[in-house]
């Protein structure tokens, strides 16, 4: 048997709809026969009847439902068609369910999945990594699973905390990752997880750039450089411990996110070791993001616009030299 | 459109309400509405209060803005008043009354308004934000049409939960009426058919902007029948016609009809908050139907139907004065926030806050 990283949010979530009679799932197309635009809620209407409804496109009204029933007792999901359509719901997200706990006391405990990442041929409008934007206001958590496994227990966890989370689920890992089988516990959230040891260099990254990063680690241990990979699991809350005990061993970071680069996580990251560990390093930390333009449509320019395996390599080579 | 004329249910004991009408109190005029005189007295309250905020901001002794419902009591007394326990209330800036009527202690409005750490907001937010969600009382945003969602979705958890004859009532004005949120939030209240009435008031003032570049519809309530809500209109300056209006439609929600809109017409008697002089609003308007005090309206009906006597009248405002008084010298005795003892954590789950340490 194996299960894709789609499968496991949706098996996730069969499993909230079954274990907790709290939650209920709210998006366009999620319900009904159809279960989505990628099929994460495929068949769970019919088998949870009244609580996976479809909802008019207005996402703004669809987190502020979530938000009144969430303070109120339940546990809703909601399901962002894209994270790029989220920008209209930003205003209940960050003015409305960021500040609830702050100004009432009152956490409000939603979920808001976002269909993350770039794809090619999707364009401007279908490809937006959302998460430096969420992880900028306060009131949130944000949830960037790169793993089979880390997308389905990270989910769970997300229904189970009583704050607002924001899982950025990555579109380009849906059917390309696959595991054997589910696990029945994860690393709790706020914990990065090493994925490969290395001493020669840190790339710290999260989503789908861990399997570009992975990649780039492979290569260079050809080259005689031992790479270290963190997984940071999460940008909100994110682990700078981990990372400053890796620079602590191989003075040299690099860290790789997909968002657009001006106030990314990855600039927050160098923000935070140059800061706290600036005697750790051997050379000025770099990072990559995806290009300062809106995401292109055309394959030949996405595939360079995002950072990929090789201008990864390109970057590393350079840090390892300096 | 269609006018309600229903009568509301008999007027039943409220936590919080006002002293007891009383036999004696009672002149010998029938009242035109059986909570009519309750309603009042939260409207003697609601301005009695908010006067006094308005005198202690001239004074430099609130911090921020000072926003009253000056012109709006009638409309909001009656959102406030038909609601039970359970039910669901989100009301606006202009809502002192309703909130009162609601059941909100006066000391959490000033308590709000004067900064006291012991507040419902603990100094985190000021003046009209103030909400007890717990109670069932929303804390509003500042970003117009949110909240109308808001109630939805508690009304949905209500719904999920198997409780029975609750309603969700949610205050907007004709300026919120014009955002995105208020209309995917009607829409969406439509869609899910909730037991939701929202009270919809043009003061013909969105800050210092006239309705004539606020909308170009001929009539607001001509929306409800485009959202699926049954819409009616109302007099706001006439608080029996507010009572009437308003409580019949909270009547039908709670009776399972379609979602209510009801839009009262009025103007503000005040500028936007204290800080506005409201040079904008011309005489010409000053003169309309709509542009009469509620509270004053009130009182004259009160005397000329002879339904208590002056002195009960009296004795009613040094209630309301002597309440606000102790709610206010209250506050004012209690502590401020301070930062260096403020929980600078904006999420409870306190093992996932994000520590730059």
């Amino acid at each position: 048997m194996s299960i894709t990283y789609l499968e496991a949010i949706r098996e996730a979530q069969a499993k909230l709809l079954r274990d907790d009679e709290r939650v209920f799932i709210y998006g366009q197309d999620v319900g009904g026969t159809f279960g989505g635009a990628f099929k994460a809620t495929k068949g769970l209407a019919k088998e949870f009847p009244g609580r996976v409804l479809n909802t008019p496109i207005s996402e703004d009204a669809m987190v502020g439902t979530a938000i009144g029933a969430a303070m109120h007792g339940m546990r809703p999901i909601v399901e962002m068609q894209f994270a790029d359509f989220s920008s209209t719901a930003l205003n209940q997200i960050l003015n409305n369910a960021g500040t609830h706990y702050w100004r009432t006391d009152v956490p409000i405990p939603i979920t808001v999945r976002l269909p993350s990442g770039g794809t090619k041929g999707s364009g401007p409008f279908h490809s937006q990594s959302m998460e430096s934007i969420y992880a900028h206001y306060p009131g949130l958590i944000v949830m960037t699973p790169a793993t089979v496994e880390d997308a389905y227990t990270m989910l769970i966890e997300a229904v189970a905390i009583d704050d607002p989370v924001i899982y950025c689920e990555h579109k380009y890992l849906y059917y390309h990752l696959k595991a054997e089988k589910l696990p029945t516990e994860g690393l709790p959230t706020g914990k990065a997880r090493i994925a490969r040891e290395g001493r020669d260099l840190t790339i710290a990254t999260y989503s789908a750039m861990l399997h570009e990063a992975l990649a780039v680690a492979e290569q260079l241990a050809t080259e005689g450089f031992e790479t270290e990979v963190i997984d940071l699991r999460s940008v909100k809350p994110l682990d700078t411990n981990t990372v400053l005990a890796s620079v602590a061993r191989t003075g040299r970071l690099l860290c790789v996110g997909e968002s657009f680069p001006w106030g990314s996580a990855t600039a927050e990251i160098i923000a935070r070791v140059t800061a706290e560990g600036f005697h750790l390093l051997d050379a000025a930390p770099q990072r990559m993001n995806a290009k300062d333009t809106p995401i292109p449509y055309h394959p030949n320019l996405w595939s360079v616009h995002r950072p990929n395996a090789k201008e990864i390599a390109r970057k590393a080579r350079a840090l390892l030299r300096e | 459109m269609l006018q309600t004329a229903q009568r509301t249910a008999k007027s039943k004991g409220k936590k919080g309400a006002p002293a007891s009408l009383g036999e004696a109190a009672v002149g010998k005029g029938a009242p035109p509405h059986d909570r009519f005189l309750e309603a009042f007295r939260w409207m003697l309250l609601a301005r009695t209060l908010e006067e006094k905020l308005v005198s202690l901001y001239r004074g430099g002794q609130i911090t921020g803005g000072v926003y009253i419902g000056k012109g709006q009591e009638a409309v909001s007394v009656a959102c406030g008043i038909f609601l039970e326990k359970g039910d669901i209330f989100a009301p606006l800036i202009r809502d002192q009354a309703g909130r009162s009527a609601f059941g909100e202690p006066l000391i959490d409005v000033t308590r709000t308004y004067l900064g006291s750490r012991l507040g419902p907001m603990r100094g985190r937010d000021g003046n009209i934000h103030r909400g007890r969600p717990r109670d069932n009382q929303l804390a509003m945003i500042s970003h117009l049409g949110a909240m109308v969602s808001v109630t939805v979705g508690a009304l949905m958890a209500k719904r999920f939960r198997g409780e029975k004859g609750f309603i969700g009532l949610s205050c907007i004005g004709e300026g919120g009426m014009q955002t995105g949120s208020f209309h995917e939030g009607m829409n969406i209240a439509a869609v899910e058919q909730v037991p939701l009435v929202v009270v919809a008031t043009n003061n013909h003032y969105a800050y210092s902007t006239p309705n004539d570049r606020e909308f170009a519809c001929h009539d607001l309530i001509d929306r409800a029948i485009g959202y699926g809500f049954e819409g009616y209109t109302v007099d706001g300056t006439d608080l029996a016609n507010c009572l009437d209006v308003i409580g019949g439609a909270v009547k039908r929600a709670r009776v399972g009809r379609p979602p209510q809109l009801v839009v009262a017409s009025i103007l503000r008697l005040s500028g936007h908050g204290e800080h506005d002089d409201a040079s904008y609003v011309t005489d010409e308007i000053k003169r309309e139907p709509f542009a009469r005090d509620c509270l004053k309206v009130t009182e004259h009906t009160i005397v000329d139907l002879k339904l208590v006597d002056t002195e009960t009248l009296a004795e009613w405002r040094r209630d309301a004065a002597t309440q606000v008084d102790v709610a206010i010298s209250t506050a004012q005795k209690e502590a401020a926030p301070e930062g260096d003892e403020e929980d600078w954590c904006a999420i409870s789950t306190r093992d996932l806050v994000d520590s730059l340490e």
